[in-house]
């Protein structure tokens, strides 16, 4: 296993986000997690990336625990996040967003990842003295995902990367996880958009006030009843 | 007009030593969003530590090179000791903690040099050039030239390098600067080690002007301080400008009414801006909210 999460929890300050996660991700797997609003979605991925403190519980990467690993080393480790809302270096030009996505990697691999990133999103290319404040939502959300593909990651988190954007963007932004997996790429996809996530995963959780209720694979986790009620509308 | 000359001429020397104080100022308050109200003992410990050094016998280029790195040491401990382990304290809080360093270090080099007045030999002498009827110090000169090759150095590192865009990274989004692998711990400890190296310079440069003294930290702290809001904080090039403003008011308030309110200028400038224009000349707010 890639990711490997035993009884995580995670506290802000009295109250409990995570309440014993149990979680796993394997080699090129695409894992989708579902939820409801304040369900702990995010706060499960800023604790796999260390920027949200475990209260208890194991992390595991590669058969090492990091549990207590900071935020920078966890990078250099290969796990990188595209976080909820965004957070673009917003004064700073695109490229410069971008460059800094490959603040881990060697100085001569920047050149050719930035081709790469901007062969996935020309758009970027355009803009790419552009600040990336000044970009529209949907732009931004391609920028997120271009920046923390600069790192190479072996373990990419998604928090959200549909939020907010117009249908037509949505579909380009599943278009991208796509080409991504199709290269191999091991993905966790947290969504509020469940039936666009599922459709894509290997597999899925359901997680409901910080505890994984539901686990399996994508396909039976979609013509499951309670999956269909709650969150498919269905 | 000569006379107009002159006042400017003190005005830009002294404004260009408040621009390196705030130039300090600004970084650390990007790097963490403190205000660092240790940063005049950075200056006072680049004069006091020179004369010591000097009168010790070390070669005065040697002493001056050795007391920015003393105060690059007591910037990394303060950061060490007093701001790294107070992990989830309040801004507030930390700002205290500055306070508390900075009258700790007054206090100890009262004790450990002297009380007195000192001063340094210029770098290149006292002779003084005429222009336009108006004199100007070759320490001024130094100065300048100092000064504003500090500014290009900062400048190329921030815009250029990346090391310097990750600080400005930290800054601007410190979450995102985390998600991609910069140690924001890290950061911060480089910008108080900075900001103690401008802050000495600042202190060995204008100790063959003004002379120096155990609590010399606190006035010229505050004036840089003041040249850092009216710049806007945590903008490099806010922080000269400022420097320089703050400079040249206090020169012709000096000049033109009288040299008591001198110090008063700084003080009014910093009330006007904090009410009127809390983000100063240069500052970020607006973007930095996107
Ligand atoms: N900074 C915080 N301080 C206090 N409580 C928080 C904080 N962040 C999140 N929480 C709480 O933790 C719980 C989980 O929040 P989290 O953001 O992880 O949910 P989520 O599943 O990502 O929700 P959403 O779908 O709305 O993004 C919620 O009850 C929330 O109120
Ligand atoms: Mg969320």
């Amino acid at each position: 296993m890639l990711l490997e999460i035993t009884g995580l929890c995670s506290h802000y300050g009295r109250i409990r986000a995570l309440d014993g996660v149990d979680l796993s991700v394997g080699d090129s797997e695409l894992v989708a997690i579902v939820g409801a609003n304040g369900a702990g979605k995010t706060t499960l991925l800023r604790t796999i990336s260390g920027v949200q403190p475990a209260s208890d519980g194991s992390i595991r990467f590669r058969g090492a625990d990091i549990t207590r690993t900071p935020p920078a080393k966890r990078v250099r480790l290969g796990i990188a996040q595209v976080p909820e809302g965004r957070q673009m270096f917003a004064p700073m030009s695109v490229e410069d967003n971008l460059i800094l996505g490959g603040f881990t990697r060697p100085r001569h691999e920047i050149d050719s990842s930035l081709e790469t990133v901007y062969g996935l999103f020309p758009r970027l290319k355009e803009r790419r003295r552009q600040p990336a404040g000044t970009l529209s939502g949907g732009e931004q959300q391609m920028l997120a995902i271009a920046r923390a593909l600069m790192a190479k990651p072996d373990l990419l988190l998604m928090d959200e990367p549909s939020m907010g954007l117009a249908p037509r963007i949505v579909e380009r932004i599943f278009d991208t996880i796509r080409e991504l997996r199709s290269t191999g790429v091991t993905m966790l996809l947290v969504e509020q958009n469940a039936f666009a996530a599922l459709s894509v995963a290997d597999r899925g959780y359901v997680l409901e006030s910080g505890r994984i209720v539901l686990a399996g694979r994508a396909a039976e986790l979609l013509a499951d009843d309670r999956v269909k009620a709650a969150y498919l509308g269905l | 007009m000569a006379e107009f000359l002159q006042f400017l001429f003190s005005g830009l020397t002294v404004g260009a030593i408040y621009a390196l104080i705030a130039l300090g100022f600004s970084l650390i308050y990007n790097a963490s969003h403190l205000i660092n109200f240790a940063q005049g003992e950075f200056v006072m410990i680049g004069g006091m530590a020179t004369v010591f050094l000097a009168a010790a016998g070390i070669e005065l280029p040697l002493a001056a090179l050795l007391a920015v790195l003393l105060a690059v040491a007591v910037a990394i401990a303060i950061e060490r000791l007093g701001i790294a382990p107070a992990k989830g304290a309040s801004v507030v809080g930390l700002i205290i903690v500055t306070i508390g360093a900075s009258i700790l270090i007054r206090g100890l080099a009262g004790i450990v040099w002297d009380r007195n007045f000192h001063s340094l030999p210029a770098i290149s002498g006292e002779e003084p050039l005429v222009v336009m009827g108006a004199t100007l110090l070759p320490q001024s000169l130094w100065i300048f030239g100092v000064t504003g090759l500090t500014a290009l150095l900062l400048w190329f590192f921030f815009a250029k390098t990346l090391w310097g865009k990750a600080m400005m990274a930290a800054a601007y989004n410190p979450l995102a600067a985390q998600l991609v692998g910069i140690d924001t711990r890290r950061v911060v400890l480089v910008s108080f080690a900075l900001a103690g190296a401008l802050g000495a310079l600042a202190g060995v440069l204008i100790t063959p002007l003004a002379p120096t003294h155990f609590q010399v930290g606190v006035m010229l702290g505050l004036k840089g301080f003041a040249a850092a809001i009216v710049g806007g904080l945590g903008s490099g090039l806010g922080a000269i400008v400022g420097g320089l403003v703050i400079g040249i008011a206090e020169a012709m308030a000096a000049g033109y009414l009288a040299s008591a309110y001198k110090d008063a200028v700084a003080f009014v400038i910093i009330l006007l801006f904090l009410v009127l224009w809390p983000s100063g000349l240069f500052g970020l707010r607006g973007i930095e909210r996107v």
